[in-house]
């Protein structure tokens, strides 16, 4: 009831700024912008709620995927990655991702380190809002951290996560977010621009090129490989739980691609929003299909990989391509999510398909919008003479320039090339300085036993592992046919 | 006294001991076992990969009766354990020495009895 009087009361206020012409407009037109401000910072920050239920999609998708043994140990990963990535974020990482000057604005942000109170460590002023938006840059980097450990299941060092976290959250994932969203090299190569509206590369090729990393120096798991080399299954231990986590993902991604248009201007996050949905369903198909054909089976893991694929297929293109498109960047990133896991499966032990769901597709992705980028949609930034391509599909169909549109895919291509390099490059080093240290991989002894056990103490299911007591009051007094009721009575006795 | 061990389908179990009670044997074991005989494994694909389980589940009814009774325990399990197909089990008898029930100490064929009304 108050709501609906202060909203009557505003009106009123409003109606009567605007009869009264001159000052008064003036002070309106300045309170609609702060009011279209915070509207869209309200926008921002449900994004960044949804984008945060990611983790528990990760957890879910990753604890599914493992063994029965190894299930608490993904729910600690997420709590101490989440908790470690926040720090170093906060101190470090949403500095080095912002906008900077000079020089070394070509390769990290200057501004918004140790954010204290009204302003950070430099005496820069922090706003309300920025702070909103370095919480909305965190949940991104948590993202992109989670999908670094899906190649690493079951056999990796706890430590190994919290150690990794600092340097990823401070450093690697900062300067791949710089270069393309901060102003960095790769957001003006030439004057065009790298389009990758949400993050197919900053955010998901680059937490599976870390995967890639760690996966190489880790190993395959314990009886992954026959002693002939030939690949062997290690399901996991719930479907269900794998279905949520991709359901809780899916949902997620609507705040991760429609929060990154930052405004609710002409609710073009809507737009964004339903190409994030038709990619999506887009990429289950093409999984399914893809797998049934090849396997006469519809593979339950595998249309939840398509979904994956899917959405990050669209996450750079999100903003950039028209709904007609975004199906088929769906559909092309499911079928290559089949194909990549059945190619690295040979070789590579990753036990969620990370490195195809976020790897492959995210490059797929990437590249797409150099194919479908919208000349309606892509970014003109005329004034600062950044001005991106259109896609080539648009120079075949529509006579647009072909230089342009091949321009614009091969920086893309660029963006790939370049993030892969240096996240692998990065990470590897990283990756090689624990396993050098503290080591990365635990024992055999350990990796039998389970993590859970192993390296917390406890199992994620204890009852499948601890003989449970029978629930005396229970006992089951059989009758039989023929007997005399009194016999049983006395064994009812015996027992009390 | 005796021993019999069977190896059955899960499905069979419930007949089986609902006749057994009916006949007034009710004490009845069962372990779950995993095995492997001429029935073959189970091929799993996952995620393009595949992954054959050669061990089948099956139960393990444990009885121990007197010699007498041994015919109909055996008789009974047979007539419901058998679909005819590979993979119904098989049937032990073994021999057993002694027999105590651990509440009372009583021992011999008394312990592989009903509850008689005698305490």
């Amino acid at each position: 009831m108050s709501v609906k009087k202060l909203g009557m009361a505003s009106l009123l206020a409003l109606f009567a700024a605007l009869l009264v012409p001159g000052v008064a407009s003036a002070a309106v037109e300045d309170d609609l912008a702060a009011k279209a401000l915070e509207l869209d910072m309200v926008w921002v920050a449900l994004a960044t709620v949804l984008v945060f239920l990611m983790q528990a999609g990760f957890m879910f998708l990753e604890i599914g995927f493992s063994r029965m043994k190894n299930a608490g140990t993904g729910v600690a990963k997420v709590f101490i990655n989440l908790a470690v990535v926040t720090i170093a974020w906060w101190a470090i990482g949403y500095g080095i991702a912002g906008f900077g000057d000079g020089g070394l604005a070509d390769f990290v942000g200057t501004d918004g380190f140790f954010f204290h109170f009204d302003q950070d460590i430099l005496g820069t002023a922090v706003t309300a809002d920025t702070s909103l938006l370095m919480l909305f840059g965190l949940a991104f980097c948590a993202v992109s951290l989670a999908i670094v450990w899906g190649t690493t299941l079951e056999r990796i060092k706890f430590g190994a996560y919290a150690l990794f976290a600092i340097i990823f959250g401070a450093l690697i994932y900062p300067i791949v977010a710089h270069s393309v969203w901060g102003g960095g090299l790769l957001s003006d190569v030439g004057g065009k621009p790298v389009m990758d509206f949400a993050g197919s590369s900053v955010v998901h090729l680059t937490g599976a090129t870390a995967g890639l990393a760690a996966l190489l120096l880790l190993g395959a798991r314990k009886g992954k490989y026959g002693s002939d080399g030939s690949a062997r299954a290690i399901p996991g231990h719930s479907m269900p739980l794998v279905g949520l986590g991709v359901i809780i993902l899916w949902i997620g991604w609507f705040g991760f691609n429609g929060g990154s248009t930052f405004v609710t201007e002409g609710s073009f996050f809507g737009e964004v929003m339903l190409n994030t949905q038709l990619a999506a369903a887009a990429g289950v198909i093409g999984a399914s299909l893809i797998i049934y054909l090849k396997t006469r089976t519809l593979d339950v893991g595998m249309a939840g990989n398509g979904a994956i694929a899917g959405l990050v297929g669209i996450t750079a293109g999100c903003g950039f391509v028209e709904y007609w498109a975004a199906p088929i960047i769906g559909l092309l990133a499911g079928i290559l999510v089949v194909y990549g896991v059945l190619a690295f499966e040979k070789y590579l032990d990753d036990p969620i398909g990370a490195l195809s769901a976020h790897g492959l597709a995210g490059i797929w992705g990437t590249l797409a919008v150099g194919v479908f980028g919208s000349p309606r949609l892509i970014i003109d930034n005329a004034e600062e003479g950044i001005v991106a391509g259109p896609g080539i599909w648009y120079s075949i169909f529509d006579g647009a320039s072909w230089s342009s549109s091949l321009g614009q895919l091969g920086v893309q291509a660029l963006a790939v090339v370049a993030t892969f390099v240096f996240v692998f490059v990065a990470s590897y080093a990283v990756f090689a300085i624990i396993k050098a240290t503290t080591g990365l991989r635990v024992s055999e002894e350990e990796e039998d036993a389970g993590l859970d056990i192993s390296s917390h103490g406890m199992y994620g299911y204890p009852e499948a592992f601890i003989p449970q007591p029978e629930y005396p009051a229970g006992n089951f007094i059989p009758t039989m046919a023929g007997t005399p009721v009194a016999p049983i009575e006395s064994a009812t006795q015996d027992q009390a | 006294m005796k021993k019999i061990e069977a190896f059955i389908r899960h499905e069979a179990f419930e007949p089986i001991r609902t006749e057994l009670l009916e006949k007034g044997f009710p004490s009845i074991s069962i372990v779950e076992a995993k095995g492997s005989g001429r029935q073959k494994g189970i091929v799993e694909q996952y995620r393009g990969s595949t992954v054959t389980v050669n061990v089948r589940p099956k139960l393990k009814l444990e009885i121990i009766v007197a010699d007498a009774d041994k015919d109909l325990i055996v008789e009974t399990i047979l007539r419901h354990a058998r679909s005819g197909e590979i993979g119904d089990g098989k049937i032990f008898v073994l021999p057993v020495e002694e027999a105590i029930r651990i509440r009372t100490g009583e021992r011999g064929d008394e312990v592989t009895q009903v509850h008689e009304d005698e305490e």
